[in-house]
């Protein structure tokens, strides 16, 4: 990659969270974390960022809401949406409401690299 | 105590007994009180029809016996009196010597019979008893009649009315007699003889039926008219004499020979004979006794017809109440099972739930230490590590299969049934997978009736299965193939949907397995689970599935959905 991909990652699992942005930070990427929708929200205000891997089960500002924030205020990033909790409904939800991909936890980092990657190059055609 | 609760349990129907006894119990409580209540008044007023009947029977049969005994006693007292009178009359009206002269005494005796009928003779008496004047059919003129007990008799009386007898005119007939005084204080007698078979021709008008007997006695028991069933005038009757009656009474004899008989008699005041009307008993009550049968075929009949509808009616009854009871308790132990599988399918997916955030957990240490290995200084252990991290993610993978299906069997519990419009919630799919068809290059032809009817289903699960049939499809097909949805309203029961590919297709035997559970052709990655719990689905809405496939040449699957699903569970 010429350009560091900046995601934002969003999930209450700090655990989770940290191990997988560090993952992600070896494999080249610039991560930045968000332990709930408040924080994903002050960061959007004033980082950059190209992708958002956001969980959907949140305590508070739920995964979905926030994809509705965001997508409000025409806020295109693309959405790669996780949640542990495999209902098909939440899922066809959040890519109603413009989500790039679902991937159920415990994901796979070659299909969540894949799917970046997918997500990327559809935000630069 | 004991009695009270046993007359409870006869009406509870005995709710602590259990099993297939209680509704035996039941059926012979029920009989048992049907039966009661049914026999209890039909049986009391047999009894009491039966009495009122014989009563009302016997009146019937008696009272025109009494009316017939008073008529004809009437008739022959009349009959006796009248020839009396006239007898009487003559010798009023004519003097002693004008009846002495035979030519007057015949002038008389035929103006005597042309009024009235039975005379037979006349004959007039001097005080010495000699018959000094006759007009008869026989010799009897001056016959000495002083020494016979009749003679003294009218002398002393004034009038006289024999028996009947048949003395040497041979034929039954009574002597009347009047007696008269000279100015001179001598007696004088007119005394005539007449038929009594007028007498029997007034118990022959009498209207008896065939069996019928009716006759004159003399106090002696001795006939004076023929009788039917004891012989001719003069006989004596086989039975005793009844008891002094002037009133028609009814009472019942039994002559010598042992047939019993039903006897109205009355005394005749004049002449001195008792008239009897007698029938034989069985004759009698025949009509009583073809009653009493049919009284008696009647309720044997509805005795039969009764036990036949009782017994056929709680047969009925107790068999439709066993079902619903067999029918409810079949529906309790379903409801029972759904909730335990409910409330075990959302333990499962508690479950489920929250182990799978530490599984992400260990997957993301795990999948770190393996990133960071290679960074390591080389060490005798390095190849252990990595061989012994790579395991924890592999295990975190059954990990993850394994909670997938605790969520699947979850789901598949409850069904929630909403207006669902199929066009709308296939295209909804597709964007689930659209993204996948355009990295894979499928080729997806929609072909959705419009006109397929909204049905009532459960959105999540109809969801579930056409994601599993595309998955399986695409995983079937490899770059560069095509997939056709098609939807159709097929009757006015059901819609379907067909989902076909151009894959690499399935052998007979995988057909056959292809929706038992655990049964997967995807070696590695497949659950097994996919196609049992998408028949499972739609066999629970009600629909069905259908299964058309060609090695090399792609697959068909057809899923008919209800327009109307019910919410049986399994």
């Amino acid at each position: 990659m010429n350009k560091k991909i900046r995601l934002l990652l969003v999930d209450d699992e700090e655990e989770f969270v940290k191990t997988l942005a560090e993952r992600l930070e070896l494999r080249g990427f610039k991560t930045l974390i968000a332990l709930n929708g408040g924080e994903a929200l002050e960061i959007l205000e004033t980082e950059e960022v190209d992708i958002i891997i956001l969980d959907l089960k949140m305590p508070g500002i739920s995964g979905l809401d926030l994809l509705r924030t965001i997508r409000h205020e025409k806020n295109n990033i693309p959405v790669i949406l996780l949640t542990g909790h495999g209902e098909t409904k939440d899922g066809i939800q959040g890519m109603k409401l413009g989500a790039f991909e679902y991937l159920m936890k415990p994901i796979e980092i070659d299909m969540l690299l894949q799917k970046i990657g997918e997500a990327y190059e559809e935000k630069h055609l | 105590m004991n009695l009270i609760k046993k007359l409870k349990n006869l009406f509870t129907f005995n709710p602590d007994v259990e099993g297939e006894i209680r509704y035996k119990i039941l059926k012979r409580n029920l009989v048992a009180i049907m039966l009661t209540v049914t026999f209890t008044p039909l049986l009391i007023m047999a009894f009491i029809n039966y009495i009122e009947f014989k009563k009302t029977m016997f009146k019937e049969i008696i009272s025109p016996m009494h009316a017939i005994v008073a008529k004809a006693k009437h008739s022959m007292e009349l009959f006796l009196a009248e020839r009396l009178a006239i007898l009487n009359f003559v010798s009023k009206a004519y003097s002693y010597e004008e009846l002495s002269r035979p030519e007057k005494l015949i002038e008389v005796f035929s103006a005597m019979k042309s009024e009235l009928r039975g005379f037979v003779d006349i004959g007039v008496i001097d005080h010495h008893g000699i018959q000094i004047n006759y007009v008869g059919p026989y010799d009897l003129m001056r016959k000495d009649y002083s020494q016979q007990s009749w003679f003294q008799e009218v002398i002393i009386k004034g009038s006289y009315v024999s028996d009947v007898f048949m003395g040497y005119r041979k034929f039954p007939h009574m002597v009347i007699a009047v007696e008269n005084s000279l100015k001179s204080g001598t007696s004088w007698i007119l005394r005539a003889t007449i038929d009594t078979d007028l007498l029997n021709s007034i118990l022959q008008s009498m209207s008896l039926d065939q069996e019928g007997d009716a006759f004159l006695i003399n106090k002696d028991g001795v006939l004076q008219t023929p009788s039917k069933y004891y012989g001719s005038v003069l006989n004596k009757i086989p039975f005793k004499i009844p008891p002094i009656s002037y009133q028609p009474t009814v009472t019942e004899i039994e002559d010598n020979s042992g047939n019993v008989f039903f006897m109205t008699y009355v005394y005749l005041a004049h002449p001195n004979l008792i008239l009897i009307l007698s029938k034989p008993y069985h004759g009698v009550l025949r009509a009583w006794t073809a009653l009493k049968s049919e009284i008696l075929a009647l309720f044997i009949g509805g005795t039969f017809l009764i036990i036949f509808v009782v017994i056929k009616v709680t047969d009925i009854f107790v068999t439709k109440l066993k079902e619903s009871d067999e029918k409810r308790e079949a529906a309790f132990r379903e409801l029972q099972h759904h909730h335990k599988l409910s409330s075990l399918g959302r333990l499962a997916a508690g479950v489920a739930h929250e182990i799978n955030n530490p599984l992400a957990i260990i997957n993301e240490k795990a999948g770190l230490i393996l990133d960071l290995l290679p960074n390591l200084p080389k060490h005798q252990y390095n190849n252990k590590l990595e061989t012994l991290t790579k395991e924890i993610v592999k295990s975190v993978k059954r990990c993850k299969n394994i909670t997938h299906r605790l969520l699947g069997f979850a789901k598949r519990i409850d069904v929630q049934l909403e207006k669902i419009d199929i066009n709308d919630l296939i295209k909804e799919v597709l964007t689930f997978i659209e993204k996948e068809a355009l990295y894979k290059n499928i080729d997806l032809q929609l072909d959705l009736d419009e006109s397929v009817p909204t049905i009532i289903s459960d959105r999540g699960q109809l969801q579930q299965v056409f994601l599993n049939i595309l998955n399986n499809a695409f995983d079937a097909i490899s770059e560069g193939g095509i997939v056709e949805i098609k939807s159709e309203h097929k009757d006015h029961n059901f819609i379907a949907v067909s989902i076909k590919d151009n894959g690499h297709g399935m052998d007979e035997e995988t057909i056959k397995h292809i929706f038992e559970p655990f049964f997967t052709t995807k070696k590695i990655y497949g659950t097994g689970l996919g196609m049992p719990i998408t028949y499972g689905i739609i066999k629970k809405l009600g629909g069905d599935i259908q299964v058309k496939s060609e090695v090399g040449k792609g697959t068909i699957f057809t899923v008919y959905i209800p327009i109307k699903s019910s919410t049986i569970s399994q």
